[in-house]
């Protein structure tokens, strides 16, 4: 048995899973997959940064398309390194395909017109 | 003097929100004033994701919940001026405002929405004790500096305070190559969502260092160490429990405050337990026509609230424009055993409406009741397994499971 708290929403509902893989204490059906996923493959959604040549701003915020593994985080992260945007970027723009080949896109959460 | 039906001072979650929902009403000449280059307020910083899942069933970034409401008020046409300040408003609702294209300007206002948010605690608030050197900052400038500036901050870094602000930027500073070596919080409970607990420290091996407090910041130039302290139940250090860690950064998550330096002025009550100005249900302040949403009226901890209560105060805003404000009967709610505080802290009664009352508890309580009693009846009881102090409760009242009305008390007893 093994107590989880879900960081699916900002509720953090106390997760009990138990060695049949039966969750309790989810308030909601996402509760249970996050459970079953974080005691085989947890994943997360990553958010950072990259360098946009722009006017008004100088970063451009991106995230993860999708989520991917946890130890896979780092890995994310460095693939921005040297990465510099030129404007217009709209919101959603794919700034790397596939990055580091894990079938994820890294995609702009900002437009950034000028 | 131009004047407007209704002027919202400040362009971030909150005056989006109310802005839009005054627009929906039917008020049409209204304008949004913003200190800032951009729309969107401290949500443009805020690159994690996490917000939305309320108002949009889904998880978004800061600046992707911002521009679904800039994209909004954009649609519906909705004026704002960027980069003014407003640096006065009067009783009469006379608003003074200065930027580059206006100068010095003064309009005048139906009714006000004050959104205008929430600064940080700072080492001089805390009473940090040590050298005032380089390297130490609170988390929302860490994260400026970070996410909109571009800069790191440091290279060991220690977290003081475990807000939810705190937390992400642990989090943050570890993603992009900095070591976090701790994060202390004098309390004996965490001070942020749990999932921040999980997804910010637990991810990453950062311990947290519960009723732990800096005790001293050593450095010449730049912080060069720091000495925390285990504190007892009176907040005094505990002899022999110092630990030290070498960093070059002391990030500060100790709280927020909301902001309301135009109501100071004109010497408006504030509410000692929620630093912000005291309501009814329609968010109106003591001030008539002066209504308060947002993290300037309490600090929440989603954002996705802070939309809704815009939205409540832009109901309350129009409703007063179109005047159908009765005199009624005015009566109190009373944050009694375990609650730190109920909003809004006055209510009138009328049949056959909600009221949604919002509180926070002192401390936190495990397997409990919510009751809340009127008249030394009680009106409703609600179960909990948990309540915490980082988790605002929202209570929707139905008026008319009350009879006979009078004050309302809100208190916690623990089941056994």
């Amino acid at each position: 048995m093994k107590e989880l708290i879900c960081i699916v929403c900002p509720r953090g509902c106390h997760l009990t899973i138990d060695d049949n893989n039966n969750v309790t204490g989810n308030m909601c059906p996402r509760g249970k997959q996050y459970a079953l996923n974080e005691i085989t493959n947890p994943t997360r959604m990553v958010t950072s940064t990259v360098k946009v040549d722009s006017k008004l701003f100088k970063r451009l915020p991106v995230i993860t398309s999708k989520e991917v593994s946890k130890s896979k985080m780092f890995e994310v992260v460095k693939a921005l390194d040297g990465i510099v945007v030129k404007p217009p970027v709209y919101l959603h723009d794919v700034i790397i395909k596939d990055v580091c080949g894990l079938g994820v896109d890294i995609i702009a959460t900002r437009t950034i017109l000028e | 003097m131009k004047t407007y039906d209704l002027v919202i001072i400040g362009g971030g979650s909150a005056g989006l929100a109310a802005a839009l929902e005054a627009k929906k009403e039917g008020v049409d000449n209204l304008i949004i004033l913003e200190k800032e280059p951009y729309l969107g307020g401290i949500l443009q910083q805020c690159i994690h994701n996490g917000f939305g899942l309320v108002q949009f069933k889904e998880q978004l970034s800061g600046p992707e919940y911002a521009q679904r409401y800039i994209d909004l008020v954009n649609e519906n046409h909705i004026p704002y001026l960027l980069e003014t300040m407003v640096y006065e408003i009067t009783k009469d609702k006379e608003i003074y405002y200065t930027n580059k294209q206006d100068g010095v300007c003064c309009i005048k206002a139906r009714a006000i929405i004050m959104a205008t948010g929430c600064i940080e605690r700072t080492a001089g608030a805390i009473q940090l004790e040590g050298a005032r050197v380089s390297g130490i900052m609170t988390a929302g400038l860490a994260q400026k500096y970070m996410n909109i500036e571009g800069y790191m901050v440091g290279k060991k870094v220690f977290i003081l305070g475990s807000g939810d602000i705190g937390l992400i930027m642990a989090r943050r500073c570890m993603l992009e190559g900095a070591k976090v070596l701790g994060v202390a919080e004098i309390m004996p409970y965490s001070n942020g969502l749990n999932r921040n607990i999980v997804q910010c420290l637990n991810d990453f091996d950062i311990p947290l260092y519960l009723s732990h407090t800096v005790k001293k910041v050593v450095g010449k130039d730049r912080v060069e160490k720091i000495i925390i302290a285990k504190v007892d139940d009176k907040m005094n250090y505990i002899p022999g429990s110092e630990k030290e860690f070498d960093c070059d950064t002391l990030i500060l998550s100790v709280g927020l405050i909301p902001y309301n330096p135009l109501l100071e002025k004109l010497n408006i009550a504030l509410n000692p337990k929620t630093k912000g100005v005291n309501v009814n249900q329609d968010y109106e302040s003591e001030f008539e026509g002066i209504f308060s949403c947002g993290n300037s009226l309490h600090v929440h901890d989603l954002v996705d609230y802070v939309s809704k209560e815009a939205t409540l105060a832009a109901k309350g805003a129009v409703k007063y424009l179109k005047n159908n404000k009765q005199e009624e009967k005015v009566y109190k709610t009373v944050a009694g055993r375990g609650i730190n505080y109920v909003l809004p802290q006055q209510f009138s009664y009328q049949k056959d409406s909600k009221i949604d009352f919002k509180f926070r508890v002192s401390k936190p309580f495990k397997a409990c009741s919510i009751v809340i009693k009127n008249n030394d009846s009680v009106v409703r009881i609600i179960k909990k397994l948990y309540l915490l102090p980082a988790e605002m409760e929202i209570i929707s009242l139905d008026m008319n499971a009350i009879t006979n009305p009078s004050d309302l008390v809100f208190e916690i007893k623990e089941d056994f």
